[in-house]
């Protein structure tokens, strides 16, 4: 950890005091930020309450006025707003297994020495600089496409029916789409992580007579401890409004297969231009982020000593 | 550590293997760009071709390639610096002033993050129109650095909280004032860590793709809406769209690979204990 | 040290001076923003448009060219809020007699003579008019047809009848079919979406007896019509169709078909132009056509659609908007693209005078046919019980976008194993929700 300097011993002048004088200077940096967040939290936020009650649509100028309650009980009586909520929990906690566990494992391995190792590397961090647009466009015409795909002919030479991804494993498509672009995210992290733990360590334990997996297990993961919170904590703020990735491939469905909530507002508002509607959905999601904030804040966050 | 020759070639065999089905995708967006049409849907798929540019010429000639990513690099890059010039002194105030509404101010902050941006579309778009904001970079910009001015809080209050406290009551002892304390100590601590929420925040404003072509038509455009106007369009496509993406991740992919060592060491600094 | 963080800062604010000036270049002249889908004859219109920036160098033209399901929603957007961010808009004539009559579009009255507005078919001039006015200037019209693989059913020693219905459609697609050889019996839209599947599915429904809604606007799906219409689509097209059929739309199937994947395809006139252009398929010289299939329910109104470029009322160029919308829907500009491209490639369906063209009749075999079934299509024709709504292909009401997209993936997912009545259950209550929600009857 810190390296150079002692620790203060006592009181030391001016100190106690210093708190008093600081604040305002802190108040004058803060401030600009937050009144800035405020703003942009704020407006959208109130214009979106304000239109969650409206009868609002945007192709429809002759209807209006006070809707109450009812775009929100329009939006949860909807039998797809369930599976929606089901499915964007499915799709953020599977993606977030797959790549933290697959991000150690590839850590663990990118970790040892061997020939053409950091050119190896970098290959392997490249999905994460993709634009999901991009991604999702690749993998639905190059990699997926049951007639033209890679997976198809793969298929075809092994004397299988290729399979027809996005109609018969929808869900698990589209996790593989999301995983690909953030399982080098978890890898560039946890990576740096292992590399900085103490080679002494490891030496140490090894005399002590501990296997390569016991020592995976006592030393190295929970060195990873903070890593994987940071890996966990980024991934799901993106992970929760994932929709590039929906929207190209599979619009949802089929049925509501992969319909996540980002994904139901733009179908149920954006579409209908139901301006009144889609409000009720935004704030409900408002509500969801907050709720999964919360558990972040139990769980990580408290690692994390925010 | 010792390796026997056999583990060392297992090691090997799994880390390129691994490597390249990560990487293989974008290798093969990259090889069907050189493909003819017809090639390029060929099954089985070719592996040998003969290589040609007329994908590039053809997306060339529908769309100056260099006009919609000079907009992508300025937005991008002023999105991260009006971005940073936000987030750094609320971080700074946030890491060494704390008071007991600051973990609240920042779990809210991240929230927002997650809130789907089509639920504000209308909200926002009418504010944009009556700024007069539409189809400006400045509106984008300012979209991008309000987008990820969450993320860029919370990281560079990781950062600046792993910076020992010590240092600071070093500094203060010799008479140092705030903004000394931040310019000669502070800043060359945490300059990583600073650059790396920087690079994030340019990797995300690039591959934004939804304010991005909502917000803009043309002058303002970025890269993303240059793909918009390449996916799924009548007749054989895949070598125009291979070639299109090419044009629109290379450049980014070029500067990740270029700036990943800088981009784990302060995506780290926090996290390495 | 110092000196160099100075610097860095210095450029940081160069660079971000930079990022927060006003973009643009010269305004002398005055600048057009066109909005457009990239399908195949709006390239070709972008490409020569060069050539009426030559003759009228005082209008600059920029160009908006995105995928069709963005461009609606950017479109829509924008022209709902009245931004007006686009000063010509290509749109379909499902939008335009909904936007006219919400004052969004402006007239187009008083067309110079040359133009000619009487040679424009008079089927698709009725589809994008409100009240007598034209609110839109066509670009190419389409009506549907069956596509067929002539060598196929040679080989298996059958013949398309005439007049096919579905159910000899799906007895020819059932002997051509050879998995095989990746060759498909039966290609039909999978692709949910109002403009995708459901394009398809509604006049099929049609055919067979069904309706969207009841003279009271009661909802109608979770009928007999629709289980017999539905079950005979997702019946043929899991047997005989081609694997990923949920993510085949026009441009999906028109590839597949042009590399000889399909023997039967029933889609949109406009697919003839390219299937019969040896450059684009490689089975050219195998096509044979019919008309739409039909049911149990002769008649009932027939499939037509138009791209049409459009003004916003709220454009503030509206002269050099017009001025680029008559030319690109004017018979030179058909002749411009005839030089370029050969005739069989120009943007078809609008204009008599293509058809009446000797040139056009010998590179495009298909023209008559086509011509008879646009001048014969009726959008506005009952369905076999009395309907309150306009559309072969759509339903004429704002909503349909989110409605027909929301039951299109209900009807994809029955391509995937979901059962056709418990499907049309969810569609009809959510339909019913849908224009519960939208105030309707109104």
């Amino acid at each position: 950890m810190s390296t150079t300097v002692a620790p203060p011993l006592g009181a030391l002048p001016g100190q106690a005091d210093a708190p008093e004088r600081r604040r305002p200077v802190a108040f004058f940096l803060l401030s600009p930020s937050v009144a800035v967040l405020l703003l942009w939290m704020a407006v959208p936020l109130a214009l979106t309450l304000w239109f969650s009650f409206q009868r609002y649509n945007l192709l429809d100028p002759t209807v209006g006025g006070f809707a109450g309650l009812d775009n929100y009980e329009f939006l949860v009586t909807d039998p797809d707003f369930w599976a929606a909520l089901a499915n964007t929990l499915v799709l953020v906690g599977s993606v977030l297994a797959i790549t933290v566990v697959g991000g150690t494992l590839l850590a663990v391995l990118f970790d040892r020495e061997f020939p053409g190792r950091n050119i190896a590397r970098l290959l392997a961090v490249a999905p994460f600089f993709v634009m999901p647009t991009v991604a999702a466009l690749v993998w639905k015409n190059l990699m997926m496409h049951p007639s033209y795909g890679v997976l198809g002919s793969v298929a075809r030479g092994l004397g299988l029916e290729p399979v027809d991804w996005f109609a018969d494993y929808p869900m698990a498509s589209v996790i593989v789409i999301v995983a690909w672009q953030w399982l080098p995210f978890a890898l560039l992290i946890l990576l740096t992580a292992i590399q900085s733990l103490d080679s002494e360590q490891k030496e140490a334990a090894r005399m002590d007579g501990a296997g390569p997996v016991a020592q995976f297990f006592f030393i190295t993961l929970p060195h990873l401890g903070r890593a994987i919170s940071v890996v966990v904590m980024i991934e799901t703020i993106f992970l929760l409004t994932v929709f590039a990735e929906i929207f190209v491939t599979t619009s949802g469905g089929p049925g509501n297969a992969t319909t996540n909530l980002a994904f139901l507002i733009y179908a149920r508002a954006l579409l209908q231009f139901d301006v009144g509607g889609g409000s009720a959905g935004g704030v409900v999601a408002i509500v969801l982020a907050n709720v999964v904030a919360f558990f972040l804040v139990r769980t990580i966050a408290r690692r994390l000593e925010v | 550590m010792r390796e026997t020759a056999a583990q060392r070639a297992v090691v090997t065999i799994l880390g390129w293997g691994v490597a390249l089905l990560l990487f293989f995708p974008i290798l093969w967006m990259f090889l069907t760009s050189f493909k003819a049409e017809v090639a390029a849907v060929a099954v089985p798929p070719q592996v040998l071709f003969e290589p040609t540019l007329e994908s590039y010429a053809e997306v060339q000639a529908r769309a100056e390639y260099l006009r919609f990513a000079l907009n992508s690099i300025v937005v991008s890059l002023g999105g991260t610096l009006l971005g940073l010039a936000f987030a750094v002194p609320a971080a700074y105030s946030m890491a060494f002033h704390p008071t007991e509404r600051t973990r609240g101010t920042l779990l809210w902050m991240l929230s927002t993050k997650m809130l789907p941006p089509v639920g504000v579309l209308v909200p926002i778009y009418l504010l944009f129109r009556t700024l007069g904001a539409l189809d400006t970079r400045t509106g984008l910009v300012v979209i991008y650095a309000l987008m990820n001015l969450p993320i860029l809080v919370w990281m560079l209050f990781t950062f600046f909280k792993e910076v020992p406290k010590e240092i600071l009551e070093a500094g203060r002892m010799d008479g140092a004032r705030t903004g000394g304390e931040f310019w000669h100590l502070l800043l060359p601590l945490t300059l990583p860590g600073i650059a790396s929420t920087g690079l994030l925040s340019l990797i995300l404003c690039w591959n934004e793709a939804f304010w991005s072509l909502n917000l803009t038509s043309s002058e303002a455009a970025p890269l993303t809406a240059f793909i918009a106007s390449f996916s799924s369009p009548q007749g054989l496509f895949f070598a125009k769209l291979s070639a299109a993406s090419t044009m629109a991740v290379a450049p980014i992919l070029v500067f990740g690979w270029l700036s990943q060592r800088q981009l784990v060491r302060g995506l780290t600094f926090g996290a390495v204990k | 040290m110092v000196k160099r963080r100075r610097g860095a800062l210095l450029a940081f604010g160069f660079a971000l001076a930079a990022a927060l000036l006003p973009s643009g270049g010269a305004r002398a002249q005055t600048t057009v923003t066109i909005a457009t889908v990239n399908n195949g004859d709006m390239v070709v219109m972008q490409r020569l448009s060069s050539r009426f920036e030559q003759q009228n160098p005082n209008i600059r033209l920029r160009w908006v060219v995105l995928e069709e399901n963005v461009l609606r929603q950017r479109v829509t957007t924008d022209i709902a809020t009245r931004a007006g961010q686009f000063d010509i808009l290509t749109i379909g004539n499902y939008e335009v007699p909904i936007w006219a009559k919400q004052g969004w579009l402006a007239a187009f009255d008083n067309l110079p003579a040359g133009y000619d507005a009487e040679d424009i078919l008079p089927t698709v001039r009725t589809g994008i008019s409100h009240e007598g006015k034209l609110y839109a200037l066509p670009f190419y019209a389409e009506s549907a047809m069956t596509y067929y693989r002539t060598d196929l059913l040679q080989r298996a020693g059958i013949s398309m009848p005439e007049r096919p219905t579905y159910a000899q459609i799906r007895e020819i697609a059932e002997k051509i079919t050879d998995k095989n050889n990746q060759v498909y019996g039966l290609c039909l839209r999978g692709k949910p979406g109002w403009g995708e599947n459901m394009g398809f599915v509604t006049p099929l429904v049609t055919a067979f007896g069904g309706q969207w809604f009841d003279s009271q606007w009661r909802t109608k799906i979770d009928t007999p019509e629709w289980r017999r219409a539905i079950a005979w689509y997702s019946d043929a097209l899991r047997q005989f169709g081609p694997p990923g059929a949920t993510s085949n739309g026009f441009n999906e199937n028109l590839a597949l078909y042009a590399g000889g994947r399909c023997g039967i395809w029933v889609d949109a006139t406009v697919a003839a132009g390219l299937l019969f252009d040896p450059k684009q398929s490689q089975v050219a010289d195998r096509v044979g056509f019919a008309p739409m299939p039909t049911g149990d329910f002769a008649g009932g109104p027939t499939w037509l659609w138009s791209w049409n470029l459009a003004i916003p009322a709220t454009s503030k160029q509206q002269e050099a908007a017009r001025a680029f919308a008559t030319w690109a829907t004017s018979k030179e500009y058909i002749q411009l693209v005839a030089q370029e491209n050969g005739w069989v490639a120009v943007p078809p369906g609008t204009r008599r005078s293509t058809y009446d063209n000797p040139e056009y009749q010998k590179a495009a075999p298909f023209a008559s046919f086509v011509l008879r079934a646009i001048t014969e299509a009726n959008p506005t024709a009952s369905t076999r019980e009395p309907r309150p709504y306009t559309g072969a292909q759509f339903v004429g009401i704002p909503e349909f976008q989110g409605i027909g997209t929301q039951v299109g993936q209900t009807i994809a997912s029955t391509l995937t194993g979901t059962g056709v009545e418990q499907a049309l259950r969810g569609a009809q209550s959510a339909t019913e929700r849908a224009m519960r929600q939208a105030g309707y009857p109104k």
